[in-house]
């Protein structure tokens, strides 16, 4: 066998690399057609910010039996029917309405999620989702200042005005819900390993004791990363000013440069805090309980730190021309229905938007078979991660609301700490 | 090497004869259209959306802007340094790993020749993605590795590697590996045995011989492998994102992250197309100092 | 390794010396660190894990297998590289083939200026493939989805088809088609019987590798894929949540599938030789 039968790649690739082929005069001809196609070029990018959508966006809207449904992986109840994992909560929905789901979880983080559809909706096209789970903060604002967002018929979600709870409704990034209604809530604080660090941890500042030098966790985004930082220097970060934002970007690069920080994560810390590559990590709440949940032996911790967490919100919204929005209107209402509700929160273990949920959960604790699995829903049912208490509220903070023209400033002051 | 050219069919009727001097610019005309399209065009729109101003929400218009350039280096520079760095020690890494392989294999090889060429493409059949995840689980800290050197206190308890630049520089070592061993291969395997054996013959020391005949007769091998490593490794960012921690951020990261998160579409552009030029010059100035005549007339060979 | 290539022996001799082992042990050391995180994959695969993450061994099973479609999203990345692959290397077989015979048989105006395309194409960094497209794309207002991962497919595998088909024609020895002219055989004819056969292996070689490079492309599709997500894709973002099981036995079938290929190629062609 010749070398050339036996790796064509390897033969071609040198040959394609090596072998003279062209003229000097070809790539002077070459560097000409490109200079004159430049001349074509000097075209622009449109915008992408749409018209408003009119007031009576809802009045030609037909009820469809089909809702294509965007969401972050493991956020919703999981089941097992014949060997596919299945959501019941899901099943349930199609059961009482008809109305077909295709449940996509795709959300892997905001930034990338928002950047794949924004481009879409700019061009007016339909994104292909009729519900999305999107964070608070500055991409749900961009989205909803682009008209991307379609306002939500309050008429047809009796459910969110009877059950939610008072705090989630009326938010300060979505007055009156407009737009949003929260899905979960979640907390962003501090997680440990207790098995690498032997001593309770309760404050912002161990994530910057040397003691776990090359062992600390940090996020890296622009929302969690900044205001975790905020509230860290003992600032509201709704009250910030841009000189705070400077100072806990200072903090916070110091504590890079001095060697602690391991990596800056997206959502990849759990696997490291489970193998003891991190030991201390900034976290999200449900995260670390379902880790701990799912694993036998895993016992990871998550505190909310005394100088106050971050609470954000993930809200159901509906994308402008989605095909089907009176079929994601009927989900938002299911979801709000309380035994709903608490199929969700039984396996998330996020902040549930429905209080009422509790009385189901602890129902279900009561007709548990399993011992273990009793004890898991009781501990839900009482856990102020899932149902928050007075004390716990009074310890959290919400993101900064940013007006357009300071999303760069604050962008070009915190992305140089974890884009390094 | 003789060509078969058109004139092959003077004895076909003189329709068919002038449809004929066609027939190339037929077999060449959908390839040539697709590469202009989708390779040479999309260049000229690179370099113009990197002259453009404005702001994702209300557009960018084309104002030929070049103070995005200076701007956008002047932010990223450490990045775009580091790409070169790790680039470089990469590249030489490959070339001392893949070189007594790629010797030993085309020599002494013999019969399984294929085999071992096998083993080194066996790699490729696995997404590049997954086995990059490998060597995240690997090299973790309480690993097989690391687990194991620490267990025999032979590395202090709080060592690691993972989220270092050391592991980065491994993984894209590993990744690139093969690109510098195929081309290698294949000009050690063209060398005719014989010169070894004058070499020989005329008192030459073995490493006489290797220094005097075998490296010279590779050149366009190294090259070839030296492209072919050299150029992805700068711009590579899954090695830098899976393995890499705290100051591990290469430039593609970079260009990733103002492109597809923060839509900062001028900066984005104006790095890439830096990054090209960067890479295009050195290329040239490498091919310059090996001589590229002589390189690729070689190559041809 | 000067050292080693310094004692190895031209000519054979009965007795070895140990530095004869060096390389050869050099070798399969490398070849063994190639090979490494395949094998952990593979293992990874028969992992009986009970949690999301798949860190530690925790014993053998084969429910992974079983369960292998079971994650709706990456059964579908997995539709969609492989439909993308299948549909990439036919068109680029065909369009980057006839651009191979065209630069390796024919003279035309031009000539030189489509080999410094499919030169600088090869050289440029996949990054700089990737933006430049999306900046077409951006520019145009064309949303991006699975076409637009297509058409970037198709251009990147053109030129290795182009230049694996040009580097088998260029070495083709002209005089058998002429004789099927001779023997009345119309062009077409003496194309399909004569060329086509003897161009085979380069055209073969050029599917297998176009087929290689688009099923686990990621730098270019990432920044062209919109809302479509392909299997690396699919495997990139789930990396942050802890890889489920399944990709490692996906993984493991589609190597298995690879190798199956290569050593029936390997063996086929040492059949031929004997």
């Amino acid at each position: 066998m010749t070398p050339a039968e036996l790796d064509p790649l390897a033969q071609a690739d040198l040959r394609g690399m090596t072998q003279r082929r062209f003229s000097r005069r070809d790539i002077i001809h070459a560097a000409g057609l490109m200079a004159g196609a430049g001349l074509l070029a000097g075209c622009s990018v449109a915008g992408a910010r749409a018209s408003v959508i009119p007031e009576g966006y809802w009045a030609d809207k037909k009820p469809t039996k089909f809702v294509d449904w965007a969401q972050w992986p493991l956020y919703i109840d999981v089941g097992k029917v014949h060997g596919r994992n299945t959501h019941p909560s899901v099943d349930a929905f199609t059961k009482a309405t008809g109305i077909k789901v295709k449940y996509e979880e795709v959300i892997q983080d905001m930034d990338s999620f928002v950047g794949s559809i924004q481009p879409v909706l700019a061009s007016h096209q339909a994104t292909g989702y009729d519900l999305m789970v999107l964070t608070n903060g500055i991409y749900l604002t961009q989205m909803r200042e682009l008209n991307y967002l379609v306002p939500l018929d309050h008429s047809r979600m009796p459910n969110f005005f009877k059950y939610a709870d008072p705090t989630v409704k009326n938010p300060t990034y979505d007055p009156g819900n407009k737009f949003t209604v929260p899905w979960q809530s979640g907390i962003t604080g501090i997680a440990y390993n207790p098995k690498y660090v032997k001593r309770p941890i309760t404050s912002f500042d161990d994530l910057f004791d040397p003691a776990f030098k090359g062992k600390v966790g940090m996020f890296a985004d622009n929302q969690d990363l900044p205001n975790l930082a905020i509230v860290g220097i003992g600032v509201d970060p709704a009250k910030s000013t841009e000189s705070d934002w400077r100072r806990a970007a200072k903090r916070l690069t110091q504590q890079r440069n001095s060697g602690l920080v391991r990596a800056y994560y997206q959502q990849d810390y759990i696997a490291p805090l489970s193998k003891g590559d991190l030991w201390v990590t900034m976290a999200w709440s449900g995260d670390i309980f379902q880790a701990n949940a799912s694993t036998p032996g895993l016992d990871l911790k998550f505190v909310v730190p005394e100088q106050g967490g971050v609470v954000w919100t993930d809200n159901l919204c509906i994308p402008r021309y989605a095909s089907n929005p009176v079929a994601a209107m009927e989900l938002i209402n299911f979801y709000y229905q309380p035994d709903i509700a608490a199929m969700v929160a039984e396996y998330v273990n996020y902040f549930t938007p429905v209080p009422e949920a509790k009385r189901y959960i602890l129902a279900d604790a009561k007709a548990a078979t399993d011992k273990d699995d009793r004890e898991s829903l009781l501990q839900i049912a009482d856990s102020p991660l899932v149902f928050p208490t007075k004390a716990m509220e009074s310890k959290l903070y919400r993101y900064a609301t940013l007006k357009p023209e300071e999303v760069p400033v604050w962008n070009q002051i915190f992305e140089p700490v974890y884009e390094s | 090497m003789s060509r078969a050219l058109p004139d092959d069919d003077v004895r076909i009727s003189p329709l068919r004869q002038r449809l004929g001097r066609l027939t190339g610019y037929w077999l060449a005309l959908p390839g040539g259209l697709w590469l202009a399209i989708f390779f040479v065009i999309p260049m000229v729109y690179l370099l113009s959306l990197s002259l453009m101003t404005g702001d994702f929400i209300n557009g960018f218009s084309q104002t030929f802007h070049v103070s995005t350039y200076w701007h956008t280096i002047s932010l990223y520079h450490d990045q775009f340094v580091r790409s070169i760095i790790y680039a470089i020690i990469v590249t030489l890494l490959t070339i001392v790993l893949a070189y007594p392989m790629a010797y030993w294999i085309a020599m002494r090889g013999g019969r399984h020749k294929s085999t071992y060429l096998l083993i080194i493409l066996l790699p490729f059949f696995v997404s590049f993605v997954i086995r990059t995840l490998q060597w995240q689980f690997i090299l973790a800290d309480n690993g097989f590795v690391l687990g194991t050197l620490k267990h025999l206190h032979l590395v202090g308890s709080d060592f690691h590697l993972l989220a270092t630049p050391v592991a980065v520089i491994c993984g894209l070592t590993y990744n690139y590996l093969p690109f510098m061993v195929l081309p290698l291969y294949v000009s050690i395997e063209r060398l005719d045995p014989r010169l070894m054996e004058a070499a020989n013959d005329l008192y030459a020391s073995k490493l006489q011989a290797l220094l005097r005949i075998v490296l010279p007769l590779t050149v366009p091998g190294i090259f070839a492998g030296v492209l072919m490593t050299f150029v992805p490794v700068a711009s590579d960012f899954v090695n830098a994102q899976l393995l890499g921690g705290a100051k591990t951020t290469m430039i593609g990261n970079v260009i990733y992250t103002l492109y597809l998160t923060n839509n900062d579409y001028p900066a984005a552009s104006a790095l890439s197309f830096t990054l090209m030029g960067a890479l295009l010059i050195g290329i040239f100035a490498y091919a310059r100092a090996l001589g590229t005549k002589d390189v690729m007339e070689a190559a041809a060979l | 390794m000067t050292t080693s290539v310094k004692s190895a022996p031209v000519a054979r001799r009965p007795k070895r010396k140990w530095t004869y082992y060096i390389l050869p042990v050099y070798t399969w050391a490398v070849l063994l660190y190639l090979c490494l995180p395949i094998f952990v994959m593979i293992l990874f695969g028969f992992n009986n894990t009970k949690g999301r993450y798949n860190i530690t061994f925790q014993g053998f099973t084969l429910k992974w297998y079983k369960e292998l479609f079971a994650i709706g999203g990456l059964t579908d990345a997995l539709k969609n590289s492989l439909t993308i692959a299948v549909l990439a290397t036919i068109i680029s077989v065909a369009i980057g083939g006839a651009l191979g015979m065209a630069l390796g048989r024919y003279r035309f105006r031009g000539k030189g200026g489509v080999s410094l395309v499919v030169f600088a194409q090869i050289a440029t960094p996949e990054l700089v493939l990737g933006t430049s497209l999306l900046s077409l794309f951006l520019t145009l207002n064309i949303p991006r989805g699975y076409w637009t991962i297509l058409l970037a497919h198709i251009m990147f595998c053109i030129p290795f088809v182009a230049v694996t088909v040009q580097a088998r024609v260029a070495g083709l020895d002209g005089s058998l088609r002429e004789a099927a002219l001779d023997l009345g055989a119309t062009p077409m004819v003496a194309f399909r019987k004569v060329t086509l056969p003897m161009i085979m292996p380069g055209i073969l070689a050029g599917a297998l590798l176009s087929f290689a490079l688009s099923i686990d492309d990621f730098v270019t599709t990432s920044f062209n894929a919109g809302q479509t997500v392909t299997f690396p894709l699919w495997v990139y973002g789930s990396s942050r949540l802890g890889i489920p099981a399944q990709v490692n036995v996906m993984g493991t079938l589609i190597f298995l599938f690879g190798v199956i290929l290569a050593a029936y190629s390997i063996l086929a062609g040492r059949r031929k030789k004997n």
